[in-house]
């Protein structure tokens, strides 16, 4: 007798792992908080959710428009939905999103699992390059990439807490712990977490930890790179991206994400009226992904710490010309 | 100024020994003639779609619904969707008749700084439940609204008004497996039926029958009837409440820009359109206005 399939899905250190289970233990501390699938609890991580509370897991089939709008209703209700798809199935139920949550103004939240290359071996099709951009465009839409399952469950939390639309991405690969148990997260803040003087590398999600690779290979070469983990794109913190500029002059910016619209253009939009700085932006140049591991398709797309470091070199290169002028 | 036309149409104003129907049939007819006299003084809006669910809005609003303007906010209100979001000069007008908002007000339709906007709004004014005007999405919305009403033990019913065109969007079907998947026997559906979209003919279009058929089989339990037999929506919309582990759907066959004759099954009126001064004079005329009437909408 042959065994049952192994299916693969989400367990281990993945984030969408640390968002499923966070969500099951908050559930009765947030008891107006309702779940909202669309045939893929195994892959989002709220098959947690709906192990403890079934009550409170609505299934809505493979129909993501009908499920999106469907949470502002429950919202509007009283209830405090949490939408979860693939970030690319997200993008399908966009306008949804847009008027029956956002310009309604609705308590909703929208999680996203499977964003950017970090999806691997599904391919191109099923790798959200668009959603940062997408959802930044949203009037009062929250939007937020967690680096690591720590940040992940204390994010989780948060966006519950948090009165209004949030869109937040957890992540499918296996994701590599940053913080300790101790680590603070507050909607809005960013945070340096190594100290640097020469250039800023800002990172999101699963470049943070590139980020951090990145510092060392630049310390290797006599590089002080200064860290910052964005988890928040919007709102963003100005402030912070402002305080780095005036001490390094110089950024490079890492997403999993294309470079036109997501952290990248917020950065920019940031400095660019506190405190303009040269930038050199790592992400998906314009280009849809493709099948391969995580850590191939990073070094492929130029998005591994290497990627970032180059990106640090070109930018220093720019700044010291500034300088010199 | 006075504007006694909002008022005397009003139902404390109404007899007492008048029929629900005959209120009904009164707040209808005020429904299209603010609405005319709305679009007029706008300068735009789809005149076509709000004369064709007069009736239908002034049933619900005069009758069906457990609404109640001073608390707009009771947790047990039923809750009504205008999913076709662009009849919202019909909405504003019925909903003015019935006291959630003034009726004076409510000509100040489309412009800057006015909460009646083209499309209803829900952060504007408290008694809209959610905002439309995107088709496709107020049903699914209901849907929400009806799933997590039983969620919280309500008894309140969820009640959305649709376009015939607007059941082209797949996300309609989306919503209509879903609410027959759960059983949301507290969600009723109507579909202003008036053939007619914004270009042509729905079957020139985008064919639309056997329509009943396709919700039958979605396994909805299906009414079809005159969408202007004021009579027949009272009983219909009652007996929907009954439909017991299926949502209800009730088909009103209507004719589009009902009440004034040029408008009538005419496509072109679907449209945002302009109407002039002669063109709303003649609409009133035909809807029974005298001319003080006629004078006091549209100054």
């Amino acid at each position: 007798m042959s065994s049952a399939p192994s299916l693969i899905a989400s367990t281990g250190d993945s984030l969408r792992e640390a968002f499923g289970r966070a969500l099951s233990d908050l559930a009765d501390e947030f008891p107006e908080v309702v779940v909202l699938d669309a045939d893929i609890a195994g892959g989002t991580g709220t098959h947690h959710f709906r192990t403890s509370h079934p009550e409170r897991f609505f299934q809505f089939g493979i129909a993501e428009q009908n499920m999106m709008a469907a949470a502002g209703g429950m919202a509007a209700v009283g209830l405090v939905p949490v939408v979860t798809t693939f970030a690319v199935f997200c993008l399908r139920a966009l306008e949804q999103a847009r008027l029956s949550i956002a310009y309604a103004q609705r308590n909703a939240k929208i999680v996203a699992s499977h964003p950017g290359i970090d999806v691997g071996p599904d391919g191109g099709s099923a790798q959200a390059l668009e959603d940062l951009a997408a959802f930044r465009a949203i009037p009062g839409m929250t939007v937020i990439s967690p680096a690591d399952p720590v940040e992940m469950r204390l994010a989780t939390r948060a966006i519950l807490a948090h009165q209004g639309p949030c869109y937040m991405r957890t992540g499918r690969s296996p994701s590599r712990r940053i913080f300790g148990d101790d680590h603070k997260f507050e909607i809005g803040k960013g945070q340096i977490i190594h100290e640097g003087n020469d250039v800023t590398l800002v990172a999101t999600g699963v470049e943070v930890a590139r980020a951090l690779d990145a510092a060392a290979i630049l310390k290797e070469e006599g590089i002080s790179a200064r860290v910052v983990n964005m988890a928040t794109i919007k709102p963003i913190d100005g402030e912070l991206l402002a305080r780095c500029a005036a001490q390094t002059g110089a950024f490079v910016t890492a997403e999993d994400h294309n470079i036109h619209g997501g952290l990248g253009s917020a950065v920019a939009e940031a400095l660019a009226t506190r405190h303009p700085c040269p930038i050199e932006f790592v992400g998906m140049k314009d280009e849809f992904g493709a099948s391969g591991e995580p850590e191939e398709l990073a070094a492929h797309f130029g998005l591994d710490a290497h990627a970032i470091a180059r990106a640090a070199h070109t930018v220093l290169a720019r700044k010291t010309k500034r300088r010199n002028r | 100024m006075g504007l006694n036309v909002f008022e005397a149409g009003r139902p404390e104003t109404t007899s007492p020994y008048d029929t629900l129907a005959v209120q009904v049939r009164a707040a209808a007819t005020f429904t299209r003639k603010h609405a005319i006299a709305a679009i007029y003084h706008a300068g735009s809006g789809h005149p076509g779609g709000a004369l064709s669910c007069a009736d239908i809005l002034a049933a619900l609003f005069g009758a069906e619904l457990n609404l109640w303007p001073d608390e707009p906010n009771e947790p047990d209100r039923d809750r009504f969707v205008l999913s076709k979001g662009h009849a919202a000069p019909a909405l504003y007008a019925v909903a003015s008749h019935f006291g959630f908002c003034s009726p004076r007000a409510a000509l100040s339709l489309r412009k800057l700084g006015s909460p009646f906007q083209g499309h209803p709004h829900v952060i504007d004014l408290p008694w809209v439940e959610t905002s439309t005007g995107s088709l496709g999405q107020g049903i699914s919305v209901a849907v929400g609204m009806a799933m997590g009403l039983r969620l919280k033990k309500s008894s309140a019913r969820v009640y959305a008004l649709l376009g015939d065109g607007e059941l082209q969007e797949g996300e309609v079907w989306e919503a209509a497996m879903c609410a027959a998947h759960y059983g949301l026997d507290n969600l009723c559906a109507i579909i202003d039926y008036n053939k007619l979209q914004s270009d042509a003919r729905n079957d020139a279009i985008m064919r639309l029958e056997p329509l009943a058929a396709k919700w039958r089989a979605f396994d909805w339990a299906v009414a079809e009837i005159d969408g202007h037999d004021v009579d027949a929506l009272l009983r219909t919309l009652r007996r929907a409440g009954g439909s017991q582990g299926r949502p209800s759907l009730i088909i009103a066959h209507t004719i589009k820009g009902k009440g004034v004759p040029y408008m009538e099954n005419v496509p072109t009126w679907h449209g945002s359109v302009k109407l002039t001064r002669a063109q709303a004079v003649e609409a009133l005329t035909a809807l029974g206005s005298a001319d003080a009437e006629i004078e006091e909408f549209l100054a």
